[in-house]
């Protein structure tokens, strides 16, 4: 096979593979970043938290209740988006009126919350799971081997992005909910429950990045600080991407992921900061951001 | 000012606590104080002043304090001059953060400093000369001035208390000057005071770089009377610790960051032998302040005098 900049192709479209499996979890958690911005006008620090959780309610319940995976992948999002909901009808319901700013201090004490908890009752260090038998082993793809739990990570992220974007974009309900976008009042005055919609909108999101935690526990190590360490990069993604758009958010999530991969191969030393390298330059030419619309 | 009357008794009394302080509490103890203390109210002047929340303040914090251990260990400077090549250090990467971040309005500005100083944490980690997870050690303190020795303790407590009460009578001086209240216009109605002429971003922007610039001298004098350096200086948890400082103590009030930060790092202190996870009360403190405290300490007192 040819070479390009003095790399083999094979080795460049593994990275871009193993790129696309960082960057299916950035897309999951800004598409659901995003949305809750959009809808809540909250920046929901703890959305890194909630990652986490899920990833550890997926190990508990493997270890406790002895849950396979399959159902985990159903059941996980549903306890941390029902946490999520329960979280936003207690408290940060209360903080719509104020300030933007004290609903992201809000989360990020929550967060602080969580993994200090989680870090005191299981200690920082990783907790193994097992890839489910049925995603064992390896495709051989001509130029990679890709192990097939990856592949499935992939499709997985992949197919729920896009089927939420088809909700928010294409049906009568993702209509209700880009009209209490724009103006919550006069779609109150119809006759839907705007409250309610923003409660079940986050409590969505969380499970979103509840799903992730779950598809992330067989491959990172199921750990207190997995959330945090991501959710700062997810920011810098959102950055980039801008708040204007869902699409912009998975197509961001998914391209960042891949040049992180493509660093890697490339300048290894740079690849923890290239993102926020691109976000500067971003910042400095698109100060809205690819895809923003700045209020 | 209406609470003139308390005022000049409040700060006598104040001065002389921290004055005859080092008789019985540990000097250390202190100087960690004053330099939160410091540090919290460099971040007001941005927060409390001019309406812009910074999650990214460690990087500055931090960043003066590698800069000043590398200087005063490895190239052997003074203390003086290690001080302020730190602050000059925290003042340039204040002014790039700034230029970057101030295009941003409200929340997107905490984002994009969050990640930035996080690009600086993960530069901390990797570069050869800080040390990375060790950190740069046993920095040494020096001489001021190369006549007063600062190895005892107690002596490096004074130096520390004159340098931060210095400090804090720039930012009282900076509060209240017409740049102040330029500051304030803008954070109340920033649409009116561009109407009236003012450049606003420049004047956020030098609110900016001056928050970053004490920042950065009180990363500089803590690093120097603990003698390490360590990547917690520039992680994310402190600058969010910074952040709940101001805001328990009063946001936007002179002595409220100096009565959270006193809050918080005895709160830390008393916790540290507890064994109770202290992130997590740390966080439920934050979240509780939120909820019902808006004001802090030191605002929740204003207001009810003024009733």
């Amino acid at each position: 096979m040819p070479d390009i900049f003095g790399m083999p192709v094979a080795v460049l479209l593994g990275q871009v593979l193993l790129g696309l499996i960082n960057g299916s979890f950035y897309a999951l958690l800004s598409l659901g970043l995003a949305i809750i911005f959009g809808m809540l006008n909250v920046i929901n620090f703890a959305h890194g938290a909630f990652y986490m959780f899920g990833a550890f309610v997926t190990w508990m319940v493997m270890s406790w209740l002895g849950l396979s995976y399959w159902p985990a992948l159903v059941v996980v999002p549903i306890v941390v988006g029902a946490f999520g909901a329960a979280i936003e009808r207690l408290f940060l319901k209360r903080l719509y009126q104020v300030d933007h700013l004290y609903s992201l201090l809000f989360t990020f004490g929550l967060a602080l919350v969580m993994e200090g908890l989680f870090r005191h009752v299981f200690g920082s260090a990783g907790k193994p799971y097992p890839v489910p038998q049925e995603l064992t082993g390896v495709l051989k793809l001509g130029f990679m081997f890709l192990p097939v739990y990856r592949g499935w990570v992939i499709i997985a992220a992949l197919l729920v992005c896009v089927a939420t974007w088809l909700v928010i974009e294409k049906t009568r309900l993702g209509a209700y909910l880009r009209a209490a976008t724009e103006n919550p009042s006069l779609v109150q005055a119809f006759g839907i429950n705007v409250p309610l919609m923003l409660t079940l909108t986050y409590g969505f999101c969380v499970g979103l990045a509840g799903f992730a935690g779950v598809l992330a526990a067989p491959i990172y190590q199921v750990s207190p600080g997995m959330g945090s360490n991501l959710i700062i990069i997810v920011f810098a993604v959102v950055v980039i991407g801008g708040m204007g758009s869902i699409g912009g958010a998975i197509l961001t999530g998914l391209s960042l992921g891949v040049i992180e991969g493509l660093t890697k191969t490339f300048y290894p030393s740079a690849s923890s900061i290239v993102i926020f390298i691109v976000m500067v330059i971003v910042l400095m030419l698109r100060p809205a951001g690819l895809f923003g619309r700045e209020a | 000012m209406q609470t003139n009357k308390l005022l000049v008794p409040a700060v006598a009394a104040g001065l002389g606590i921290l004055l005859a302080a080092p008789a019985v509490v540990f000097p250390l103890f202190l100087i960690q104080l004053l330099c939160l203390a410091l540090f919290a109210s460099a971040l007001n002047l941005v927060l409390g002043y001019a309406g812009l929340l910074s999650l990214g303040h460690a990087a500055f914090f931090g960043g003066s304090a590698y800069v000043t251990a590398h200087a005063a260990k490895a190239w052997g400077l003074p203390f003086e001059l290690a001080v302020l090549l730190g602050v000059a250090f925290a003042t340039l990467l204040g002014l790039a953060f700034g230029a970057l971040g101030i295009r941003r309005h409200g929340i997107y500005f905490a984002m994009v400093t969050l990640a930035l100083a996080q690009m600086i944490y993960f530069l901390a980690v990797q570069m050869p000369f800080t040390g990375g997870e060790d950190g740069i050690q046993a920095v040494p303190r020096g001489k001021l001035l190369g006549l007063v020795d600062l190895s005892d303790t107690t002596t490096m407590y004074y130096v520390v208390l004159v340098i931060v009460v210095a400090a804090l009578i720039l930012v009282w001086r900076v509060v209240h000057s017409p740049f102040g209240h330029v500051l304030a216009a803008i954070r109340e109605n920033e649409a009116r005071a561009v109407s009236l002429g003012l450049n606003v971003e420049r004047c956020k922007l030098i609110a900016f770089v001056i928050s970053a610039a004490l920042s950065g001298l009180a990363g500089s004098l803590k690093v120097i009377a603990f003698q390490l350096a360590s990547l917690n200086n520039v992680s994310w948890h402190l600058s969010g610790e910074v952040v709940l400082m101001t805001l328990i103590g009063g946001v936007g009030t002179f002595f409220g960051p100096i009565v959270g930060a006193a809050f918080l790092v005895s709160l830390e202190h008393f916790l540290a032998t507890s064994g109770l996870p202290i992130a997590a009360i740390i966080g439920a403190i934050f979240m509780a302040c939120v909820m019902v405290f808006r004001r802090g300490f030191v605002g929740e007192f204003l207001h009810r005098r003024k009733d």
